[in-house]
Order: structure tokens, then C-alpha cells, then sequence
């Protein structure tokens, strides 16, 4: 497995670095070399020619900070233009998606990101229809590169598939919401979830620890399956080792996000400005930003491996097994469309007695010329 | 006036009755006594005041409460504590007489867990509604008893404190319809709840637009323009408008911060004081329900809301209902009241109430 190297500049940071760096080359006379230890140098090299994608879903009520943490995450300004609506322009929307892509270079390394958001979800009074939309766009996606992957030409596949979504959790509830066990449930069998506690500053220690306990007792009650990061292997160094053990201790991530930058100690950070006090982005004490963006950056490749191995394959064995038919009505059963056939059939019978008795008419009317007197008794 | 004319002092508790001044002074009547008489009358029966808390649930409506009375009202429930979430809107209230300086205040507070929870929360303003014409009606029905009871027990909801989530947008939807229909029938505070999750400029953008979405759909939020009875009410309310809703924050725990003891919320990032006004809006709020609008949330109540359903309640029926001692209220040249009798005409409505009074005796 090729792992992803993204140098870190921040050294709080503790990324595995690839044992094999591509300036040690061995060299190859030595006795009992045959080289290709030096293939994942050449995949390497390879995949960052290619550039790397992926796709991100953030889904959450509006008012928790989705939009702040991506431009956080990835330092970029993903909304530019963003205008948030009036109440009175809430009331009439529905979901919508919105895929925003952006490139992104560093040390030579291209990641192609979309990241799809989902403006108004939650928003409704009625919020029973919130996710067909987005489920919706998910299995459009898994659809299409199915299409693209049975085609002739498939040397250029675009991968869209949703490789990871956030859903943003409200920190003010005692736990999980209805909506979220429904939404969780609904999508956990197609996508990969990492449940995050949004706008983490409003809750002290003890709260947070509390919080985070119920919403995994409650993941736990209704089997919902959430993303779990894979064991580190056990010739992984004790760093790695334990940092892994750090990230699944802390799931789900509590995080803030900010890209203002405040004086604070001395030093600019990312934080969030109070009169209380600051609030750094980066500081693994005040929330657990970093831990999510080191697991979404050293797991990138297992998230991509697990939608393509587990979700892709499961959606595409359903779609295969249902024979490309189109089925238009998920809720329709059997015995309805065995009823609805009865009733065709009825139609075609009566119309073919119909089309009989015309034709016994035609019959009777041609041989009946004379036959109008022999209607005497 | 008179130069030698000296109000007694405000803090005498005492009755200063006319006797022990000079009233032998000239021009002097006695007439302000009036206000210690009342003073007293009021200690001595004690003062009622219900309060009603909407919003959803981990907004810190039970925090809020506790600190606003500093008495353990509800026990406040923690998040991440195992509560169970009703499936439907309940509502239950809580009766608790506090006292301070002699002064007695039946406080009555009625919470509306569930609300909000639900995936489909339609028409969950329905039985918040309920609750409060039900009120209504029970004060109504010992109104128009023949033998009323000298004080008549005031359930009637005084004020309905709404907790809006702190998204930083706008108002949700379900915000909307609810304030628009609870503000005819109640006085509704809005507060922004958790503000603590909102920087300043945040706060500050979020209130101005609540107000924008407030004035849209013209939902009148205590104190209501249209009540204000003179120039001073006007300023002193204009003030308050220009703040609400209030960014507030509750805590029931206690911080020593600078050597002096807090309630506030302690983090890594510093302390939150809850009565501090450079950190929320907590004291603007206590002041308004209880320092200086107490009294006017009851008097819109009884003189406004109650009033209203009142009237409702008469067009509805052309009468009031009969209860134990029902007297027909309709006016004498009123059509044909609703019942199976056939009038007897309008001249005879006397006489019909007299054979009613028969029949219930």
C-alpha cells in the first residue's frame, strides 16, 4: 500500500514518513538484488504525476461551521461569494448540492478536492425528505462510474464518488438527534461517516468527554457503522502505533474552525477571538482539530480504498443483480406490481372481447343485408 | 408646592402613617401613603409570576432558569447525561415559592422538552398553545362565577422566554411560525442561547438579523411597540428593543476569578462570566423578566392577551360557557343565542336566564 506523502510543515504533527526515502537508491550490483524493491518509488512517482482526488460531503444542519472548518482544513477559501439567505428565502428551499472543486498543490503533490455540500438539510419544519436528495446524488455517483467502468474507453474515469462524508453533529443537543440516527442509518451502507462535533468551543472538558461517550453509546444502540480507522500494523513504529490509538480514542472529533488569525501569546494563530479568552484552532488542548486533520490526510487512501472495495462493490452488486431494470418506486412491493399487472391483463382481455364484438358486428352487418328481414321471429 | 413637603425614604419598609409627620403641616393631604398601603397589601399576598421556557433541547433553557431565580429551580441535565427523548411535546411545570427581603414570589415554570426534537415537527406549537389558552379559560371560568374567589389563582403564562439556536445566520423556519403565532396569544422574550459559541461581531450580525427577519414577517416581541403608554416607557423600551433578542449564557457553578466568586462556565481558553456584561447579556435579561418588567409582563397579560381571548371566546359562543352560575353575558338585542331551545325573543332574555337559574337549582 503506497502511502501518501504529505510533508507536514506544522510539527505538532506526527505523519508517518515512507521508511523509503527516493534519494536512497541501493545499489544494484550488490549480490542477491533483483530491484524491485524500488517499485513503490515508481508508483509513487507515478501517482504524483497522476495527482490525487477526492471527495468530500459535509452534511449538518446550517449554522455549524461546515463551511468555516473546510476553508480551515484545507486553507483555502472554498466560498467565496457566499451569501446566506433570509429566513423568509429558508422557508421555500429544499436540499441542494453543491459540489465546489478546488486544486491543490503542495511540494509537488496535486490533490484534486470536491467537496459537496448540502444546504438545507435540517432546515424544514418537515424534515422527513431531507435526505432522499442527498442519497440521491450518492448513488448518481457510484451509477456513473459504474457506466464509466463497463464503457469502452476507460483510460479517463473522473472518480466523483463521495470517498468521505462529515456530518457535523450539534454540540448543544444531549447526543444524537432523530435526524441524525435516521440520516446515519440511511447513508452508513454507501459512504464512509465520520461523525464531528461542530463548534466545540461552547462546551468545557468534562461536557465534551460527556458528550462524546453518549454519541458513541448511542452510534452503538443503533448499529450504525460509522468509519473506523484501520489498527496500525505492527511493524509500524511505537509513534505511529500510538498516535493511531490517539485518533480512535478520540472519535468523534471535536473540532473549531477559524481562518482569522489572532495575536495570542505572542505568536499569530488561527483561533477564534472571545472576551474571554482565544481560542486556538491548533491547539490539540482546546479541540481536536489536528487529530481530524491528521486522520482525514493519513487516511485518505484507506477512506478512497474502502469506498472503492466495500461500498462501490456493494452498490454495484445490487445494481447488477437488479438486471439494469429501473426501478422507479423503492417502495413498491410485490404484490402491488403483481396487482397491477392483474389489472393490465383485465384491460387487454376486455379490450380484446371489445375488439371480438366490433368484429362480430362487421361480420353480421356484411352477411345481414339481408339478414335485416330475417330479424322477423 | 410646598417647600417643607418630604417623601419618606425608600427603603422604610414601615408604613409611615400620616400621623407620626407634621400633618398639621399646610397643604399637606396624605395621599402618597397610598403607595406604602399598597406596598404592604402586596408583600403580604405575595407576588405570582409564571414563566414559560421554549426551545430545543441542550439549549440550557434549565440552566437559564436556575441562574436567573439563583435557586435550583430544575435540576439543570448535562449533556451527554441519558435523557430520554419524548416522542411527543409534554410540557410540565414546576411551582416554587422563593423570597427575598420579605418579598414572596409563587413562581410557577413550565418546560417544553421535545420540542423542536422530532424529524417532522409539525404543528409541535400546537400544544404550547393548548397549555396557554388552557390558562386562559380556567382564569375566564372563575371570572364569570356569580361567587368569585377574592383572588382568583393566576396560572396564566406571563411571559414565554424563546431560545433561539446559535447558528450565526438567521431565524430556522420553525423559529418563524412558532413566534408568529405565540406572539398574539403571549409575551415572547427571544434569546439567543449558548452565545457563547458567537464572537462579538457574530452576535452582533445575528441580532440585527433576528431583528430584520422580526420586523419581515411583523412578529411583536416583548415589549410591544403598540403598548407603550408614554414617552419614558417608549424610551426605556426603545433601549430594550435595540438589544433584543439578548446573547446569553447560563451557569449554576461557581469560580473564584480575581478573588471574587462567579457563576460562570470554566474552559482551557478562560472563564465566561455569566454577569458580566463585556461577555453576554445575561444581566439585560434578569432586569427585564424580573428587576424592571415584572409587573408590566403581568399587566400586558391580564389587560392584552387575556382581554383578546377573552373577546374570542364571547364572539365564539355569542355567550360564555355555562358553568355553575352561568349569567348570559350576550348583550339584549343579540340574535338567537346558540342552544337547543328556540328563543323566547329578545324581550324575554330576563326571563330565560330566570328559568335557566330553575333548572340548575
Amino acid at each position: 500500500m503506497v502511502r501518501l506523502l504529505i510533508d507536514e510543515t506544522s510539527s505538532t504533527s506526527l505523519v508517518k514518513m515512507s521508511k523509503q526515502q527516493p534519494a536512497q537508491f541501493i545499489n544494484p550490483e550488490t549480490p542477491g538484488y533483483v530491484g524491485f524493491a524500488n517499485l513503490p518509488n515508481q508508483v509513487h512517482r507515478k501517482s504524483v504525476k497522476k495527482g490525487f482526488e477526492f471527495t468530500l460531503m459535509v452534511v449538518g444542519e446550517s449554522g455549524l461551521g461546515k463551511s468555516t472548518l473546510i476553508n480551515s482544513l484545507f486553507l483555502t477559501d472554498l466560498y467565496p461569494e457566499r451569501v446566506i439567505p433570509g429566513a423568509a428565502e429558508k422557508i421555500e428551499r429544499t436540499v441542494q448540492i453543491e459540489a465546489s472543486t478546488v486544486e491543490i498543490e503542495e511540494r509537488g503533490v496535486k490533490l484534486r478536492l470536491t467537496v459537496v455540500d448540502t444546504p438545507g438539510y435540517g432546515d424544514a419544519i418537515n424534515c422527513r425528505d431531507c435526505f432522499k436528495t442527498i442519497i440521491c446524488y450518492i448513488d448518481e455517483q457510484f451509477e456513473r462510474y459504474l457506466h464509466d467502468e463497463s464503457g469502452l474507453n476507460r483510460r479517463h474515469i473522473v472518480d466523483n464518488r463521495v470517498h468521505c462524508c462529515f456530518y457535523f453533529i450539534s454540540p448543544f443537543g444531549h447526543g444524537l438527534k432523530p435526524l441524525d440516527v435516521a440520516f446515519m442509518k440511511a447513508i452508513h451502507n454507501k459512504v464512509n461517516i465520520v461523525p464531528v462535533i461542530a463548534k466545540a468551543d461552547t462546551l468545557t472538558l468534562k461536557e465534551r468527554e460527556r458528550l462524546k461517550k453518549r454519541i458513541l453509546d448511542e452510534i452503538e444502540e443503533h448499529s450504525i457503522k460509522i468509519y473506523h480507522l484501520p489498527d496500525a500494523e505492527s511493524d509500524e513504529d511505537e509513534d505511529f502505533k500510538e498516535q493511531t490509538r490517539l485518533l480512535k480514542a478520540s472519535i468523534p472529533f471535536s473540532v473549531v474552525g477559524s481562518n482569522q488569525l489572532i495575536e495570542a501569546k505572542g505568536k499569530k494563530v488561527r483561533g477564534r477571538l472571545y472576551p474571554w479568552g482565544v481560542v486556538e484552532v491548533e491547539n490539540p488542548e482546546h479541540n481536536d482539530f489536528l487529530k481530524l486533520r491528521t486522520m482525514l490526510i493519513t487516511h485518505m487512501q484507506d477512506l478512497q480504498e474502502v469506498t472503492q472495495d466495500l461500498h462501490y462493490e456493494n452498490f454495484r452488486s445490487e445494481r447488477l443483480k437488479r438486471g439494469g431494470r429501473k426501478v422507479e418506486n423503492e417502495d413498491m412491493n410485490k404484490d402491488q406490481i403483481l396487482l397491477e399487472k392483474e389489472a393490465e391483463l383485465r384491460r387487454m382481455q376486455e379490450m380484446i372481447a371489445r375488439m371480438q364484438a366490433q368484429m362480430q358486428l362487421q361480420l353480421q352487418g356484411g352477411d345481414g343485408d339481408g339478414g335485416v328481414h330475417g330479424h322477423h321471429v | 408646592m410646598d417647600p417643607l413637603r418630604q417623601s419618606p425614604s425608600p427603603s422604610s419598609s414601615r408604613a409611615s402613617s400620616p400621623r407620626t409627620f407634621s400633618c398639621e403641616r399646610l397643604g399637606y393631604v396624605g395621599i402618597e401613603a397610598v403607595l406604602d398601603q399598597l406596598k404592604i397589601k402586596a408583600m403580604k399576598m405575595g407576588f405570582e409570576f409564571n414563566i414559560m421556557v421554549v426551545g430545543q433541547s441542550g439549549l440550557g433553557k434549565s440552566t437559564m432558569v436556575n441562574t436567573l431565580f439563583k435557586s435550583k429551580i430544575w435540576k439543570s441535565t448535562m449533556p451527554g447525561l441519558r435523557v430520554p427523548m419524548p416522542q411527543t411535546l409534554q410540557l410540565h411545570s414546576v411551582t416554587h415559592v422563593i423570597e427575598e427581603n420579605g418579598v414572596k414570589l409563587k413562581l410557577t415554570v413550565t418546560d417544553t422538552p421535545g420540542f423542536g426534537d422530532q424529524i417532522n415537527n409539525d404543528k409541535c406549537w400546537d400544544p404550547v398553545l393548548g397549555y396557554i389558552n388552557e390558562q386562559y379559560e380556567r382564569y375566564l371560568q372563575e371570572e364569570i362565577l356569580i361567587t368569585r374567589q377574592r383572588h382568583i389563582p393566576d396560572t396564566r403564562v406571563h411571559c414565554c422566554v424563546y431560545f433561539v439556536p446559535p447558528t450565526g445566520h438567521c431565524l430556522r423556519p420553525l423559529d418563524l411560525e412558532f413566534l408568529q403565532r405565540l406572539c398574539r396569544a403571549v409575551n415572547v422574550v427571544p434569546v439567543i442561547a449558548r452565545a457563547d459559541s458567537l464572537t462579538i461581531e457574530e452576535r452582533e450580525a445575528f441580532r440585527h438579523r433576528i431583528q430584520d427577519d422580526l420586523k419581515t414577517h411583523s412578529i411583536e416581541v416583548y415589549p410591544q411597540k403598540s403598548f407603550d403608554e408614554d414617552i419614558n416607557d417608549k424610551i426605556l423600551n426603545s433601549k430594550i428593543r435595540e438589544r433584543i433578542p439578548f446573547a446569553v449564557v447560563g451557569a449554576d457553578r461557581e469560580h473564584m476569578v480575581n478573588g471574587r466568586c462567579v457563576l460562570g462556565r470554566k474552559t482551557k481558553w478562560g472563564i465566561i462570566e455569566v454577569e458580566n456584561m463585556a461577555h453576554c447579556e445575561f444581566p439585560l435579561l434578569r432586569d427585564l423578566l424580573i428587576r424592571s418588567h415584572l409587573q408590566d409582563l403581568k399587566d400586558i397579560t391580564h389587560n392584552v392577551h387575556y382581554e383578546n381571548y377573552r373577546i374570542i371566546r364571547l364572539k365564539e359562543s355569542h355567550a360564555l360557557p355555562r358553568g355553575p352560575g352561568w349569567v348570559n353575558l350576550a348583550p339584549t338585542q343579540s340574535p338567537t343565542p346558540t342552544g337547543t331551545r328556540a328563543s323566547p325573543g329578545p324581550g324575554k332574555v330576563c326571563r330565560w336566564a330566570e328559568d335557566d337559574s330553575d333548572e340548575d337549582f
